[in-house]
Order: structure tokens, then sequence, then C-alpha cells
């Protein structure tokens, strides 16, 4: 299907922006309760931190509840590959950098196609809840292969939510079709609203016609991109801001942008460390801006919790991910391996799959509620980070070994609240373990006073022991939050009979290099 | 004269093809080619050849002068 001439059929009638302006009421985001420490709805959240009827629409998304993420699964479809900006961090040979796994290009596909592996994925994944499309350019610079594709998956899997994330240049053109479309939560990425900083992160935008750059650029997008939130805001449809973090650039900026989208209503916002090896071969790479490190980015997230919901459990996925967060099974789903497919879409299984799912996260809720009142009562000021090795459910249910990624914890008297992830190399490759392996998943902890495991070897035990981090395996296969809680209890014990003593860890390394998949 | 797709930069990403005016551009092997016969270089339409204002990499759409100069029909 041609693109330029499938265009007019999606196009929106522009909304006059005044109705819309008169329409915006106040915030309608759920209350934090930012600084207690306490997990807020875009964090660790539950029911009742939020309205029932967004609670809804983000419990089953993984990119909108972070206690949703450990149960269910999304996939992005790569079918747009056009682009209406470049950015700083994108180098436009691969997928965008900071959105994707650096340095690789997801695979193009038709709407149709796009269509077929939906169905095929829903039926080998039956948590698999949301189809996002995010790119590899900018889906609203295609219109008609995004919304033909949003057309197709509506009309044969009625029970997928639909998402996008866009730029926002050409966002208020298509509210109206997003609306039209049921497509409920959409991302936007803004990484300024001072076209002073935005003239460094954007060279130009297309605009109208012609290329604009400078200053004048960052004024049109930052304008579009406000607009095109209020608009959605004010037609109950679910925004999360996306931001990337660069350092010496926009991160005090951040701040004020955190405030801005906010008083527009955006339900969640995404404070994303900036991606840039030389390799990738973006002009943050090449002139070598650097990324935040771990306590930069922690920092800067703390200080917006106050003001609103953030979102620390994003991996900068690709356009063609599939899998629950932190996984990537898009290997197994490439279009010839579809093709060949025998797709059978069972509602009825996976809403039986997904009832099992729900019972699971009751159990955990649960648990980790009665061990939270045994905390009740103790008063310390100190907390401490812990990283934890997990396949998913919640669980500590992964070998020290095996994990490609540790999901970081923040254990205080308010109990155990994630606060972000990190990638590692494998550290068994094959069987044995690696030296060179260990030291970069040290330094990728290095921030954590322990490391929650369903199993460890004994060499890398000692290693981690000498590098003053405490290994645990006595959870295994436990809940999380739960077994955090009574480890910090213990912890707490301890250090208040004085038979350890509490120290305060250093910094760590988010990590640059591109992800391999372990059966890539 | 018209303009040209250099195959080995192009990332098919597709954006020259929905903003070009002749509908000159289409995808071949992998890459997106002009058309020479329909191309007008943009001229009567905007004031830059929309390939080169929308292209992601820069110097891939370039002249091709073994074209003559486009002539609009007066």
């Amino acid at each position: 299907m041609d693109d330029s001439h499938s265009f007019d059929a999606y196009q929106s009638e522009p909304a006059a922006l005044d109705d819309i302006m008169q329409k915006i009421a106040e915030h309608k985001g759920c209350g934090t309760t930012g600084g207690s420490g306490k997990a807020s709805c875009g964090s660790g959240a539950g029911e009742g931190d939020m309205p029932a009827d967004i609670w809804e629409k983000v419990k089953n998304h993984p990119c909108y509840s972070e206690e949703a993420h450990h149960h269910y699964a999304r996939m992005h479809v790569a079918v747009a590959p056009a682009c209406n900006i470049q950015c700083n961090y994108c180098n436009r040979k691969y997928d965008c950098a900071n959105e994707s796994r650096p340095g690789v290009v997801s695979e193009k596909l038709t709407p149709e196609q796009a269509a077929k592996k939906v169905l095929a994925v829903a039926s080998a994944i039956p948590q698999m809840t949301v189809l996002g499309i995010a790119g590899p350019g900018d889906p609203l610079a295609n219109p008609g292969k995004t919304f033909r594709t949003f057309e197709l998956i509506s009309e044969a899997a009625p029970d997928i939510k639909l998402c996008l994330s866009t730029n926002g240049l050409a966002l208020p053109d298509h509210v109206e079709t997003i609306k039209r479309f049921n497509v409920d939560h959409v991302t936007i990425t803004i990484n300024m609203t001072d076209p002073d900083i935005g003239a460094e992160i954007y060279p130009w935008v297309f605009w109208k016609h012609k290329r604009v750059t400078g200053k004048e650029a960052a004024k049109i997008l930052t304008d579009r991109q406000l607009q095109g939130l209020e608009m959605l805001t004010a037609n109950g449809i679910l925004c999360k801001v996306n931001s990337v973090m660069i350092p010496g650039i926009n991160d005090d900026h951040l701040v004020t942008v955190n405030r801005e989208v906010k008083s527009r209503g955006a339900f969640l916002h995404n404070i994303m460390p900036l991606i840039s090896a030389p390799e990738h071969g973006t002009v943050f790479g090449l002139n070598g801006q650097r990324g935040p490190s771990a306590q930069e980015l922690k920092a800067l997230q703390d200080s917006c919790e106050g003001e609103m919901n953030m979102m620390r459990h994003c991996r900068q996925c690709r356009a063609d991910a599939v899998g629950l967060l932190g996984e990537d099974r898009s290997a197994e789903f490439t279009t010839d391996k579809i093709m060949e497919m025998d797709v059978n879409y069972d509602l009825t299984a996976r809403q039986a799959y997904q009832e099992k799912v729900e019972e699971e996260r009751l159990a955990k809720v649960a648990a980790r509620n009665a061990e939270l009142e045994t905390l009740a009562g103790e008063n310390a000021d100190l907390s401490i980070l812990v990283a934890v090795a997990t396949k998913g459910s919640g669980r500590i249910n992964e070998h020290f070994g095996h994990a490609t990624e540790f999901q970081i914890y923040e254990l205080s008297s308010a109990g155990a609240k994630f606060v972000g992830h990190r990638r590692v190399d494998l550290y068994c490759q094959g069987g044995y373990g690696e030296e060179d392996a260990l030291e970069t998943v040290i330094r990728a902890i290095n921030d954590c006073t322990a490391v929650f495991v369903a199993k460890i070897g004994h060499c890398p035990k000692d290693d981690l022991i000498k590098a003053g981090i405490d290994p645990v395996d006595q959870y295994a296969y436990e809940f999380i939050e739960q077994s955090a809680i009574a480890y910090f209890k213990d912890y707490l014990a301890k250090v208040k009979s004085g038979e350890i003593a509490h120290v305060t860890r250093g910094d760590a390394d988010i990590r640059q290099g591109a992800f391999v998949p372990v059966n890539a | 004269m018209a303009y040209k797709i250099v195959a080995s930069q192009c990332t098919s990403c597709s954006a020259c093809e929905a903003e070009c005016p002749n509908v000159a551009i289409s995808e071949k092997n992998g890459t997106f080619v002009i058309n020479p016969k329909k191309c007008t270089e943009c001229i009567g339409h905007f004031d830059i050849p929309q390939c080169v204002a929308v292209c992601p990499v820069d110097n891939t759409c370039v002249i091709d002068t073994s074209y003559p100069r486009y002539q609009p029909s007066a």
C-alpha cells in the first residue's frame, strides 16, 4: 500500500486549540505520595493509589506500570521507518540508539506482516497484552502504515492494547485519528522546552516542506509537542513522556520539562540515560558526549518524583522488541519464521492464562504487605540498594551466571522500591565463568549492598564478597519484594547490634554496549 | 537534470517517497530510486527538493547531471 496516497484517509481535522485549552482542567494524573519512598502509580503501585479508570488502563501495561512489567509482555512492530526530525543521539542507518538496542536495524514490516506477527506472538506469549509502534522512525511520519497496522490488529485481536511513541512534531494533526483507533497510550519524547537547549539536541526538523534548523527548529518542535500533549490529555488519552538525559546539555533543564509536562496532564515521566558510544556513529557519540552515571540518573529521577510518577523500568527497547521488558525474543519471530507459523489466536486460552498471572500477582502483593507490616515501627534513616536476578513474575528466579540484567531495589523503612535496572554481559558463557565478565557485573551493581539470586557458584560468590557485595541465595524462587524487606529487617538488626557496619556504596556504570540476546 | 539516490547510503527509510510531489520515488531491491523522467527537482512545487530536505543521510539525494535541466512548461 502506497503511504503517500493513503495518507488522506487518516488525516484528522485540526482541532481548534482554543476549545481544547478550555477543556483542560487540572492535572488528571494520579496523586503521588512523593518523597516518602512509598510507591506511586507509575512506579510500584497498585490499585489503591489511583482512580479506577486509570488503573484499568495501566494495570496490564508493562510500560506504564512497573508492577505490571514483571508479569506482562509487550511487542513493537517496525512498520514506521520514515522520520521527520534529526536528533544528535540518533544515527538513522540504525534504529534510534536511545530507544532501542544501539547499532542494530529492526526488520521492517508491512502492516499486513505486522498483523500476522502480532497474532503469532499473541498465541505464543499469552501474557503479551500491548502492541506498540515506535519506529524505527516516527510512527506519525508514516501515518498510513501506522494506522493501517492498528486497523488490522484491532480487527484480528481486539483484546490487545494499542500504543505509539512519537517525537510529537506531527502529533496535533493526528490526535483525532489516534482517538478513533482507540489508541489509549501515547508516549512523546520531550527532551527540552527551551529552544536554546533544543538547538543542541536537534540539528533540524522537516516542517511545511522545508528543512528548518537551529533554534527555530527547536521552537517549532517544542510548541508542537506541548500542543499535542495538551490535546491528548484533554481527550482522555494516557500520556507518558520520555526524556533522554544528556549531561551538561539538558540534565538540569529536565526538572523544568518535568514541571511543564505534569502541568499538561502527562501521567508518567520516563527519564532515560543517553546512549552514545562512538561506534553508533551519532553526533553525540562522535563528539564524546557522555551519558549519565547510575547515581546521576537516580538523583534526577528522585528530584522529579515529588512532582509526578517517574518510570524507572524502561529498557530503551527496539522498534521490534518482543517479550517481557528486559528479555528479547524478537529472534524467535522473524518474518520468515512467522510466515511459516500456524497461528491460532485463542482468546479464551489467553484470558485463562492471564487469570493465573493475576492470581500470582495478588499473592505477591499480599506477601509484600504482610512482610511490610513486620517492618512497621522501624525508624532507621539508612537505605540500601540491592540487585536482583529475575526472569519475571516478581520472583528471584534467575541464576547469577545467566542474568543479562539485574533489577535494582531501594530498601528503607518504607519498604522495597524498584529504582532501576542494569544490563550486564552474560557471566556464564558455555557454562564457565569469565574473569572479565564478572568485573563488568561488579561495576554495574557496585552501588548495591547485596545481590539476590536463585543460584550462584563459589568463585563469583567469593569475588562479590571481596567487592563488598553480599551474594544472597537463601530466598531462591521467592517473591522479590517480600524477600528484600525480610533481608533489610535482618540488615537493620545486624547494624543495630553492631554485628555489621553500614557502608555507603559507590557509584555504578550504566552500560553503553548493545544487548545481545542469548539465543540469537 | 534530475535527482538520484546514492544507493549505498540509502537507509531505505521511505521518508522521501511520501514527500515527492511527482510520485517519482519508489522502492527497488531494498533501496529507494528516483524515476528521472518524473523528477522535476521540485521546481514550481517547493523552494528545495523535498527528497533532499527530508533525507536523514547527507549527500544521498544528489543531482544527476546526465539529464537536462528540468524546464517547467510555460
